[in-house]
């Protein structure tokens, strides 16, 4: 019969092959899924993964949707590797898109880009920081579970949201739509090609997943996140603290949420509106597990991610397939990545049905050892 | 404000602390087991969905709650596959069961937006719910209000009082030990984690069947999380989770009530109030970290090898 047995050491191999397998047990549970709803699964395929990314304008659309996902996810990353379980990046992220965008607002005049551009950017990653140091403060000062603090929060920051579009940050000629006034020109990022909604948000995640990776490889203060993640008694007996890494992690965390946040403000939404993200703070969280908790791993995660979105919204217009699919297939791609991960350290033998007597000479064998 | 208006306030806050008794003590009994299952609201979004779906094409509130109580536990069964069997971290094995159920009960539910099924009526006790005052306030609930306040006293008594109670805790303070003497420590965690997918899924079916008796998407609106946070909050204690529910309830209700008195709060403030209770209680219990140590099962969230 077959038998999970450990392997004498971790599977380097494994540990990139895991994320494919699941992709692919994905797929092959998608196909099942569209049999299911008596939609042809190879047109569903077409329509969900190869067309959104058959011309150019798609391509931009993937990467445009990747770059708020890569942004939580970068920062997720490296909290995760510490043990910090920041799941509220969907709230820094609203954050940062309130703080940002009110700085967009409250300069309406000031017309040169270079000065309102980076400062809203700023604002927005602070935005996502202050929202972050919640959890963080009350981690460190009250040993306060990090991961339902912040998750509270994102309730609190899209109700945050929803009053300000609905009360004073509302357009006064917007025909009482819960929504700001348009950005003005100055305040919207720069797009990278003409005729292509990718903006320059897209190069500054390339950028901070570069600079992520000198962090998490390079830095004294990285080798103390992978220590605390790995050996948690380790890192304390080497005297690392413990809160220093807490603080980093979720300002980190939050600062990328809140950048992601402001980008998507001023990018393709071009304004405050009650809801500005379909979930990509969550979705983010997936991206990190799934990238191996490693910056080059999110960035190929997100463009994946990106797709299910993408894919998600053409099937539902073409072939009139549930927006909801993108969920399903999200949790499916976690499950089966976490699952997969387990032959990382195990492996499968086939082994004969042990006879009625093997039991005692393994004991025989172990006492000899 | 007089009696006539108090006491439906009560009375509404009992509807809205019902689901979260049920689902913080269904991951009370997980937890004291040493399984961390953060997908409380997950399995609440699959129950909801589940016994809104079976009602409204049966017809028959039994059987949608029945389905609502299969569907949480089906969705615990994939989380112990993952976590007991497969030994998946339990954080992130919790997070994905959330993040499918809020998905897959959106993907299900969408035929169902928009609809109404008869929900979940009170029940007039007979001569009792006559008397002034505490009539209404007592004997009008629906039967499921009267079933979790059962259910506290059946675990409080089950804890504490069998040898199976004994055993759950065991497991839960220490795995090592009670495999040693010979107990299935995996079986005793699946089924713990079965009783609180169970519960979970009969929290949500509660709201999507006798709270708000239609199916709207993302309807647990953080309950689920809200009944992890109750349990820390409880220090493990079924009687503090039954207090904590109540208040909670109370919290919920009041911010509904508060305009009607003439607050003169923008109603997402006011919305933000249990969000920002939870946090408030949080750091109240969790600020002396003796509190924790001494009341969290000592194995909470780890895994366990029985071959090691």
């Amino acid at each position: 019969m077959l038998k999970l047995e450990p392997r004498p050491e971790p599977s380097r191999v494994m540990s990139y092959a895991s994320p494919l397998l699941a992709v692919v047990l994905t797929l092959v549970s998608g196909f099942l899924l569209f049999s299911l709803l008596g939609k042809d699964p190879v047109q569903a395929f077409m329509v969900f993964f190869i067309k959104p990314v058959a011309t150019l304008y798609g391509l931009g659309e993937l990467c445009l949707k990747a770059t708020p996902l890569m942004l939580c996810a970068l920062g997720l990353a490296l909290g995760f590797r510490a043990n910090v379980w920041n799941i509220g990046a969907e709230g820094q992220l609203t954050l940062g898109a309130i703080v940002g965008g009110g700085v967009a607002l409250w300069l309406h005049d000031v017309q040169g880009a270079w000065v309102l551009l980076p400062l809203m950017l700023v604002a927005g990653a602070l935005g996502g920081m202050a929202w972050a140091a919640i959890p963080a403060f009350l981690r460190t000062r009250f040993n306060t579970n990090e991961i339902l603090v912040s998750l509270m929060l994102v309730y609190v920051a899209k109700l945050l949201l929803s009053w300000l579009v609905h009360g004073p940050w509302r357009d006064p000629e917007g025909y009482n739509f819960p929504q700001s006034p348009m950005f003005h020109e100055a305040a919207l990022l720069p797009l990278l090609v003409e005729g292509v909604r990718t903006n320059i948000a897209f190069l500054i995640a390339l950028v901070l997943a570069a600079i992520s990776w000198v962090f998490a490889e390079k830095t004294f203060a990285g080798f103390r996140f992978k220590v605390a993640g790995l050996a948690p008694a380790a890192a304390s007996y080497a005297g690392f603290s413990e809160k220093r890494n807490v603080w980093l992690a979720l300002m980190i965390g939050g600062g990328a949420a809140g950048l992601a946040g402001i980008a998507e403000v001023a990018g393709p939404i071009g304004q405050l509106q009650p809801s500005i993200s379909p979930g990509y703070g969550f979705a983010a969280i997936i991206v990190a597990f799934v990238g191996r908790l490693h910056p080059f791993g999110v960035v190929l995660a997100s463009l994946l991610m990106s797709l299910l979105y993408i894919g998600g919204e053409t099937a539902q217009i073409q072939m009139a397939l549930p927006a909801a699919v993108t969920g399903v297939f999200q949790g499916m791609l976690l499950f089966y990545l976490l699952a997969a991960d387990l032959f990382i350290n195990f492996r499968l033998r086939w082994k004969k049905r042990p006879q009625s007597a093997a039991p005692v000479v393994s004991i025989v064998s172990k006492e000899a050892a | 404000m007089n009696a006539e208006q108090l006491i439906p306030i009560l009375a509404s806050t009992v509807g809205a602390a019902t689901p979260l008794v049920y689902a913080s003590l269904g991951e009370l009994i997980v937890e004291r087991a040493g399984v961390l299952n953060l997908g409380v609201e997950g399995m609440m979004l699959g129950g909801a969905i589940a016994g809104f779906a079976v009602t409204s094409q049966t017809g028959s509130l039994t059987l949608g709650f029945a389905a609502g109580m299969l569907a949480g536990m089906a969705l615990a069964l994939l989380f112990g596959f993952l976590t007991l069997t497969l030994q998946t971290n339990q954080v992130a094995t919790g997070l994905a069961l959330t993040l499918f159920g809020v998905g897959l009960s959106a993907f299900i539910g969408r035929g169902f937006v928009g609809t109404v099924v008869d929900g979940l009526k009170g029940i007039s006790i007979p001569w009792l719910s006559d008397i002034p005052l505490i009539g209404p306030l007592l004997f009008r609930f629906d039967v499921l209000v009267y079933a979790s306040i059962a259910l506290f006293i059946v675990m409080q008594w089950f804890l504490n009082r069998t040898r199976a109670g004994l055993l759950v805790r065991a497991v839960g303070e220490s795995p090592q030990s009670a495999h040693a003497i010979g107990y299935p420590v995996i079986l005793i965690r699946y089924l713990a984690v079965l009783f609180g997918g169970a519960m979970s899924g009969l929290a949500g079916a509660y709201l999507s069947q006798a709270i708000t008796p239609m199916w709207v998407e993302g309807m647990t609106a953080g309950r689920g999380w809200i009944a992890l946070a109750l349990v820390v909050f409880a220090t493990w204690k079924p009687w503090r989770v039954v207090l904590g529910a109540y208040l909670f309830g109370g919290v919920t209700i009041l911010q509904l009530h508060a305009q009607g008195f003439g607050v003169a709060i923008p109603s997402e403030f006011l919305s933000m109030l249990p969000y920002v209770a939870t946090i408030v209680v949080l750091v109240i219990i969790c600020r002396d970290p003796k509190t924790i140590l001494l009341n969290q099962p000592v194995s909470l969230g780890q895994r366990f090898h029985p071959e090691a």
